[in-house]
């Protein structure tokens, strides 16, 4: 394993992200680039779950975008990211919000962490 | 062909300078000892070299073995192989590194032995559909093969029809696969894509 986790260091950069966890409503900034032009995307939304460990960790965002559930999941490590910026600290129960797929609307509303709030 | 033997590492992933995440395997291939040289104009009749990797104890070597590594001034092996044609320019006992054999964006292929999956029925082992449907008085037959021939014409089965049975556990080649890096000094190779067989087990990685 020692031999995996050499590689992981040499050949990923590491981004410094805010600390987030699920439920926690974010904002990313993720890098497009479209032939030579280069331009920055926010996507914001609920963090759903972080998944995995060491440099493949991921977390997956989830917003309602015209009525329609959108997930995107996004590598920690990506170099695409440009930022992240916590908007909100969510209060859940759990790590991973999947019960949120099957809510719409007011339901599907995650109450703000009380003393945390910014 | 030139290659190396290695060990299967495992796999993880990393970011190439476009910003695509790709799935790569870590293959450690420690340094190959060349235990045989055989050449056309010899008693072989063909040219080939003999590459050896790892270590086995000398009391489960056979004395053949035994005596064999030692001519050429090495201990046991654990697996040699041959390389046809090989244009490594090496002699009797010198040492095959990773950097003799590969740049990085050299197209390689790995071969192996694929994980064994025992016994499998046909939609694991060949890919068949399987019947697909619930309704239509279906049931208990999902994954069934469904015919296997004709009638008192031919009145047999095809030969090579494909059946339930083992999977996995055969040795096959993996091609087109990509050297992503090299690490000369911890004699790892990462490549992008699958390699078959279970981490420890060991790959041929040629091209």
């Amino acid at each position: 394993m020692d031999a995996i986790k050499f590689v992981e260091e040499q050949l990923s950069q590491e981004n410094t992200l805010p600390t987030f966890r699920a439920g926690d409503n974010v904002a990313v900034s993720y890098r497009i680039i479209e032939g030579d032009k280069e331009r920055i995307q926010i996507y914001r939304g609920d963090v759903l779950q972080i998944n995995g460990s060491g440099k493949t960790k991921t977390f997956t965002v989830r917003k309602m975008s015209n009525g329609v559930g959108v997930e995107r999941i996004f590598p920690m490590t990506s170099p695409n990211i440009a930022s992240v910026e916590v908007l909100k600290r969510g209060k859940v129960r759990r790590a991973k919000l999947y019960y949120l797929r099957g809510l719409v609307g007011k339901k599907a509303r995650i109450k703000e962490k009380a003393h945390n709030a910014k | 062909m030139n290659g190396i033997i290695g060990k299967k590492v495992g796999m993880t992933s990393v970011f190439d300078e476009t910003g695509a995440n790709i799935a790569c395997t870590v293959i450690e291939a420690q340094p190959n000892v060349v235990t045989q040289i055989k050449s056309a104009d010899g008693a072989d009749g063909y040219d080939a070299l003999q590459i050896s990797y790892g270590s086995a104890k000398e009391k489960n070597t056979s004395n053949a073995l035994v005596g064999h590594y030692e001519k050429a001034k090495t201990t046991p092996k654990r697996k040699s192989l041959e390389l046809r044609d090989s244009s490594i320019e090496a002699e009797l006992g010198d040492e095959v590194k990773v950097e003799d054999v590969f740049v990085v964006g050299d197209k390689v292929s790995a071969v192996g032995i694929t994980k064994g999956k025992g016994f499998q029925g046909v939609v694991k082992r060949h890919g068949f559909r399987g019947v697909g449907d619930a309704t239509h008085g279906q049931h208990n037959r999902g994954r069934a093969p469904g015919s296997i021939g004709a009638a008192s014409y031919p009145a047999k089965v095809m030969k090579g029809m494909r059946m339930a049975g083992r999977m996995g556990g055969t040795r096959v080649k993996i091609k087109n696969l990509r050297v992503v890096k090299l690490f000369p000094e911890q004699n790892l190779i990462v490549i992008k894509g699958a390699v078959p067989g279970h981490k420890g087990s060991l790959v041929l990685i040629e091209k």
